[in-house]
């Protein structure tokens, strides 16, 4: 082999083993998930047993209220998580950028909750939210105030506060970011020009943010989709339906309705769902550098 | 327009003291120009003046009104950063009409306000544009409409050329000096660079080290530096300081010094007379030198010739005089030929001295 092909050779040898991984540890079981998607399999068969029946999982799921349901607290769960989580942590991030004693102690308190293992963060609200011994009630008790039934009959809510506080510090650190690295004298000009407080974060820092601001929502809504942990510690899904998000739902119909077929063309469906965002991100980011170009390549022209 | 004093300014960042008193009157029109090496408290005066800092001690009056306790959009000024400080997000009118637009101004008068700034900077047919497709000088130009647009009775300048290349430099000059005359109002600028200053300027004020050094006229601190951080700060090539000591003898008074013996006339004689015993430092600008093959040795300089640097119709030499360099500025058609030593006549109304210990003018 001469020095030539060697030297073009090279990147894909130490790009090998990584592909190797990857594709036994992504595209193999993605790719059997994909086929189990489209045979009536349990889990006592082989795959090559288990009937193959087409699209059949797929239709039955789309006509299946239970899971129409899953889908539906999956959605709500999403949206008021990362609208939640949007405000509060830009709100943070925004009340938080200036310098004040003690602040880098304060800043790494708030995004502590991010770095706990999402078990611990079921297990302790799960606990703050019991009904007669948990932190809440026991404080409503104690100022008098009838208690209130989290888990239960607010379970959809309660879950979606425990989220909000575990991930807000994630779009608060990226904020934060986002805000100090904005360029200072233009804030300084609009102070000038007259803008007031509020003024400034509206025109200026708000939508010089919004890029990242963008990305870190899309981002957060990935994950929301894909929540698990939390819920399955806190409520097992229940009462009835009312938590049971698509990941504890996909677990579900493998382990105890024993179909796994059926969990295969569910876990596709999140899938496409979260493709979708992926692909929205990226199509975002690709736009954006596209447009710099383009203003970059304008200007070389005036010069 | 307003008259801006600045009483005892002084700016503290905990313990370290930056600003130590400064006491400045700018009266009507005037075009001042702030200037002095970085570090020397010059943009911190500014940025106090325009409410950007908060002042530690002393006050800021506007038309005899205190206005240190003020927010900048309460100040009535405008203002012009180095780095133009654009709203990135914004095209260029917007970024003009920013301040009218907060100002909730009539649409008609803004757009109307637009088209006029835009067509005083020539930036007419750029405002769709945003900041990030304008070369540096249209953005410095959008910085300039911005200010304008404004309507304030005060402007102020942080070095608003130094990221411009050297030709746009000049061109931008000239364009500011045509704009000032034209606008009549208040203009602070702040600059390190001393040709921006003289050229600009109605008023220099020279600082350094957190203090007022001089100010007045450009000519005035040009010829009558009060010590000698001003005078080497201004003029280009700055200004040769040679040592020596005062020598009162019957033939007159000489400054002395290694490799030289000059002697002083007029005013300047009688003034190291009465210095006779200090030690002093001998000010010569580049341009109070000149080639002069017939000159007495006692009203010139015998200089070896090391470096000649050739700018054109000038040339500046770079010549040894004993331990200490000295820069000449002559015509560029004078025959010099380098490791030659030369004599050259000193104009006597341009000797300058000054007391060596306290580098005050004698």
């Amino acid at each position: 082999m001469n020095r030539s092909m060697a030297n073009r050779f090279t990147p894909y040898m130490f790009m090998a083993p990584a592909a190797v991984i990857m594709a036994i540890a992504l595209l193999y079981p993605l790719g059997y998930m994909v086929w189990g998607s489209f045979r009536d399999w349990n889990p006592s068969q082989t795959i090559g047993e288990a009937e193959f029946v087409g699209l059949k999982n797929y239709i039955t799921l789309w006509n299946d209220p239970n899971f129409r349901e899953s889908l539906g607290v999956t959605l709500r769960f999403a949206f008021f998580v990362v609208t939640f989580e949007m405000i509060i942590g830009v709100g943070l991030a925004l009340l938080l950028d200036r310098e004040i004693r003690g602040m880098s102690v304060l800043r790494t308190m708030f995004i502590l909750p991010m770095m706990i293992a999402p078990v611990v963060v079921g297990l302790m609200w799960r606990y703050m939210y019991h009904p007669t011994v948990g932190t809440f009630n026991r404080f409503l008790d104690s100022w008098g105030l009838p208690k209130v039934d989290w888990l239960g009959q607010y379970a959809l809510g309660s879950v979606i506060i425990a989220d909000i506080w575990q991930w807000t510090p994630f779009i608060f650190i990226l904020s934060l970011a986002a805000l100090q690295s904005l360029p200072r004298s233009a804030l300084e000009a609009a102070r000038i020009d007259g803008a007031t407080g509020w003024q400034q974060i509206i025109h200026i820092k708000l939508p010089l943010m919004m890029p990242v601001l963008i990305v870190t929502g899309l981002l957060r809504l990935i994950d929301a989709f894909k929540v698990l942990e939390v819920i399955l510690v806190m409520t097992e899904g229940g009462p009835g339906l009312s938590t049971e998000i698509l990941a504890l739902r996909i677990s579900r119909t493998a382990t105890e309705f024993r179909e796994l077929g059926v969990a295969a063309a569910m876990s596709n469906y999140l899938l496409m769902l979260l493709l979708l965002l992926t692909v929205a991100m990226f199509a975002f980011t690709r736009w954006q550098e596209s447009r710099a170009a383009r203003i970059r390549a304008a200007v070389e022209e005036d010069a | 327009m307003p008259t801006i004093h600045l009483d005892n300014l002084i700016k503290r960042y905990g313990d370290l003291q930056v600003l130590h008193g400064v006491d400045l009157q700018m009266e009507d029109n005037e075009f001042t120009v702030l200037v002095g090496p970085s570090g020397c408290g010059k943009s911190t005066t500014l940025r106090m003046i325009a409410g950007l800092e908060d002042v530690s001690e002393g006050e800021i009056y506007v038309d005899g009104k205190p206005v240190s306790h003020l927010e900048p959009k309460d100040r009535d000024l405008a203002m012009v950063f180095q780095d133009y400080a654009l709203y990135p997000h914004m095209n260029v009118a917007q970024n003009i009409s920013f301040a009218l637009r907060l100002a909730k101004r009539p649409k008609a008068e803004i757009d109307k306000k637009v088209r006029e700034v835009a067509d005083m900077v020539g930036l007419t047919e750029f405002q769709a544009r945003k900041p990030g497709a304008l070369s540096g000088g249209q953005r410095q130009r959008v910085a300039m409409a911005r200010a304008l647009a404004k309507d304030s009775s005060m402007f102020l300048f942080d070095e608003p050329l130094s990221n411009l290349d050297a030709k746009l430099r000049g061109q931008m000059r000239a364009e500011l000096a045509l704009m000032s005359q034209r606008v009549q109002k208040n203009m602070i600028y702040v600059t390190h660079d001393q040709i921006e200053a003289m050229t600009l300027a109605d008023r220099i004020v020279v600082m350094h080290g957190g203090y007022i050094q001089q100010q007045g006229t450009p000519k005035e601190l040009f010829q009558k530096p009060v010590n000698k951080f001003v005078a080497g700060f201004l003029g280009m090539p700055p200004m040769n300081f040679l040592e020596g000591d005062i020598e009162d003898t019957g033939a007159g008074t000489f400054i002395k010094g290694d490799g030289f013996a000059l002697r002083l006339q007029g005013e300047r004689a009688a003034t190291a007379k009465a210095h006779k015993n200090k030690q002093v430092t001998l000010g010569i600008r580049p341009s109070d030198l000149n080639f002069d093959a017939d000159a007495s040795a006692e009203d010139a300089l015998s200089l070896d010739v090391m470096v000649s640097e050739y700018v054109g119709a000038q040339s500046v030499l770079l010549c040894r005089c004993g331990p200490a360099k000295v820069m000449v500025e002559v015509n560029s058609e004078t025959p010099v030929a380098l490791g030659q030593t030369l004599t050259f006549a000193v104009n006597p109304n341009g000797v300058h001295l000054f007391d060596r210990q306290t580098e005050a003018a004698l």
